[in-house]
């Protein structure tokens, strides 16, 4: 028996849906919880010799309030004090440490990292552009790769299902993320940037292979039941897609359990992102063009 | 269409030991069944009278030091002479940068789109954050200083300054009374000179300094180093002169930048910087590595159980593959575009194993489809690879284009990820279409 994909094809829209719904909502309430890297800001590590009292912590607050920056997040670990604050240039920081010093005796500044809000700024608009040129030229590479594909379809639509599923791997991503930073205060940095980039680029691999199965088989047996052509293709490439994936899946498996806690929200974000994009090429992209096919021919009617 | 694969694999063990030489370590005394061995991948280089040293460099984030963005302030200074100003800029940086004593600091200057002028600094080992602020607290500093007699001289006058023997007293004349410093040649004999243009003050300043001192020497000191030192022929009074001898075009570009540093003096400020503690650096490579080896495993593992003697022949293409991308690493560090390694590198490094993995899988599904109509396996094998490469050739077109896009548009660590997936990729399609390919057919003859 043979699966039928192409048959439940609006269940598993309804599937993908149901992931994106909540994540957009979340984007639109909460917005993403963007790292000093994009939004500008510092990131200080005080140390002071014993354990960190709660006044200690207080008169921080005050000192900084002081000189007119707002603060937004202050965190305590043993004897370290580590402050998410505005922009707080070279200058600024003397005056705060000597303050500081002032008031509580020896403590030690351990980092001082500061971003500037035009850096962060810029940082944000190179990563939106990247994603736009990328797509755009990936659908053009597609376009022009699939060129020969015979009728009844066309290189563009390839391209345009390709990219589609390629922003639904995208809002998937950012969308879990911002539910994440709402509940879990995870932090959008360039490592995550990386990530979007990378699930983009295997994104497309992904759904580039069943394509090209499609066209394959659409030059052998012609397209006069495009969607059957589509649902083989899907099930002739299927052994192939899980196996990739599986084994990238456990790479990264095995990174986010040894791999350490600078990298650790990296690694998730690949993990949810290849599974997205596995699902995407299998589940939405070739049946978005039988569905494309579908519309044409009844405006033909 | 069939290539006598036998060349092929000659050119694969040749590529391989290759690889192999040019990963090893440094070692020196070690010892095996009673021999001592010593080894360095750099002898080669020694051999060939080759001045460069082998090495993986590694990222701010793996070995701990400081990053900063440094902005220059153009304000005071006229549009033509930005650009100079700004590489004037880098050189002081660098000069101070060089007073740590730390290996491979790391000076660079960017123009944004927005016409900002930037340098971007980075320096491993140091995380002091009062030290790094002394990076900029002052700009730069050139002053003229007048050779005097050694009867003369009180040391320990802040004034006065004992070089190579010679006692200099500090002159009026500083870097705000120098227009421009460019590099000329003699109109006689061609040789690369350094010219200098002084504006209506200096030039009555250094008008009464070169009559003074004709026949001696004038000091020029940038933030408190001896720069040149050199010889006054004759007096000169229109302000514009030129300090001739020995220079190459190279040396005296550099003369003629550290002069600018003065001329054009540009205020700098920290736009951002950040510190990285080694321990946190050394400790996340560790791990990564550590990971990134087990990764290594876990697939070989899934492909030998998934494919059997295929999946044990896509194995041994996989290490090769890896001693490759990682020997094209080593020895891009004595290229000008030297590699460095960070966590995102590795990251992407290893996320290039996933889709070389891919390669190889799409190629053996295809052949167990070919194997299951009924072909030989010689048929089955050729059919695999060729119609695979298709989809081998689009899908890695398309994360060849994502990493250049990332490349173009990414800043740091977006670049670093970018360029090591791009090697990954290429490297990954040489794997899977000539390693793994050679090996099958000669299993299979």
């Amino acid at each position: 028996m043979k699966i039928n994909i192409i048959g439940k094809k609006y269940w598993y829209f309804l599937i993908s849906l149901v992931v994106i719904i909540p994540g957009i909502i979340s984007l639109i309430l909460f917005g993403l919880n963007l790292s000093v890297e994009f939004t500008g800001g510092s990131n200080l590590t005080l140390a002071f010799p014993s354990k960190v009292s709660s006044a200690n912590v207080k008169t921080i607050s005050t000192v900084f309030s002081q000189n007119k920056i707002k603060i937004q997040g202050i965190a305590t670990s043993g004897n370290q004090v580590l402050i998410k604050s505005q922009p707080v240039d070279q200058n600024q920081d003397i005056v705060i440490m000597t303050q500081l010093k002032n008031k509580l005796g020896s403590l030690e500044q351990q980092s001082y990292e500061t971003v500037g809000p035009t850096i962060g700024a810029e940082t944000l608009k190179n990563a939106i552009y990247a994603l736009i040129v990328a797509s755009i030229l990936i659908v053009i590479y597609i376009t022009w790769s699939f060129r020969s594909v015979p009728k009844p379809t066309s290189s563009f639509r390839f391209g345009v299902c390709a990219i589609i599923a390629l922003i639904h791997d995208v809002l998937v991503l950012i969308g879990l993320f911002s539910i994440f930073g709402h509940f879990f205060g995870v932090e959008i940095d360039s490592l995550f940037v990386t990530a979007v980039l990378t699930v983009i680029g295997f994104s497309v691999h992904d759904t580039i292979v069943v394509f090209d199965r499609i066209r394959e088989n659409l030059r052998r047996i012609g397209g006069e039941n495009f969607s059957e052509v589509v649902n083989d293709s899907i099930l002739q490439t299927l052994d192939r897609s899980l196996n990739t994936s599986l084994t990238v899946i456990l790479v990264l498996v095995a990174m986010l359990i040894f791999g350490g806690e600078t990298i650790r929200w990296f690694v998730v974000a690949l993990l949810i992102g290849i599974t997205s994009g596995t699902y995407s090429s299998i589940f939405n992209a070739s049946p978005l063009l039988v569905v494309w096919q579908d519309l044409l021919q009844k405006r033909k009617k | 269409m069939r290539k006598n694969p036998r060349y092929l694999l000659w050119l694969i063990i040749g590529l391989t030991i290759a690889a192999v030489f040019i990963n090893l370590p440094k070692f020196s005394n070690a010892h095996f069944a009673n021999q001592t061995f010593n080894f360095d991948p750099n002898s080669i280089f020694t051999a060939l009278k080759i001045n460069k040293t082998l090495n993986f460099r590694e990222g701010l984030d793996l070995k701990g030091g400081t990053s900063l963005v440094l902005q220059a302030n153009m304000k005071n200074i006229p549009s033509a002479q930005k650009d100079a100003a700004l590489n004037s800029a880098k050189i002081v940086i660098e000069n101070r940068v060089n007073l740590f004593g730390v290996s491979e600091p790391l000076v660079q200057t960017a123009v944004t789109n927005s016409n900002d002028y930037r340098i971007n600094v980075e320096i491993p080992g140091v995380t002091d954050v009062n030290q790094v602020r002394s990076l900029i607290g002052t700009t730069a500093q050139l002053t003229f200083w007048e050779e005097i007699a050694s009867s003369a001289a009180k040391l320990g006058t802040p004034d006065i300054i004992n070089a190579g023997g010679t006692y200099f007293k500090k002159t009026n004349l500083t870097g705000t009374d120098l227009k421009q410093a460019s590099v000329g040649f003699d109109q006689k004999t061609g040789t690369p000179q350094v010219e200098l243009l002084f504006n209506s003050v200096g030039t009555k300043k250094f008008a009464d300094i070169s009559q003074r001192e004709v026949g001696k020497r004038v000091a020029i000191v940038l933030d408190n180093q001896v720069i040149e030192a050199p010889r006054i022929d004759e007096p000169i009074l229109t302000g514009d002169a030129s300090i001739t001898g020995g220079f190459t075009t190279d040396t005296a570009t550099q003369l003629s930048t550290e002069l600018n540093a003065g001329a054009l003096p540009v205020p700098l400020g920290i736009l951002s910087s950040s510190v990285i503690e080694p321990t946190l650096g050394s400790s996340s490579l560790t791990k990564s590595l550590f990971a990134g080896g087990l990764g290594f495993i876990i697939i070989v593992v899934f492909m030998t159980t998934l494919y059997k003697k295929l999946g044990a022949i896509a194995s041994v293409a996989l290490t090769l593959y890896t001693l490759f991308v990682l020997a094209i690493f080593k020895l891009s560090s004595i290229t000008p575009y030297g590699i460095t390694l960070t966590l995102s590198g590795i990251a992407g490094f290893i996320l290039s194993i996933g889709m070389a993995v891919d390669a190889n899988i799409l190629i053996f599904e295809r052949m167990k489809e070919e194997l299951r109509q009924g072909k030989s396996h010689e048929t089955a094998i050729e059919l695999g690879f060729s119609r695979a490469w298709t989809s081998i050739r689009d899908s890695n077109i398309s994360t060849l284009i994502t990493s250049f896009v990332l490349y173009e548009f990414g800043t740091g660590m977006v670049k670093g990820f970018a360029l090591v997936l791009a090697i990954g990729v290429l490297v990954s399609m040489f794997s899977a279409i000539v390693v793994t390919r050679t090996f099958l057919r000669l299993i299979y003859k």
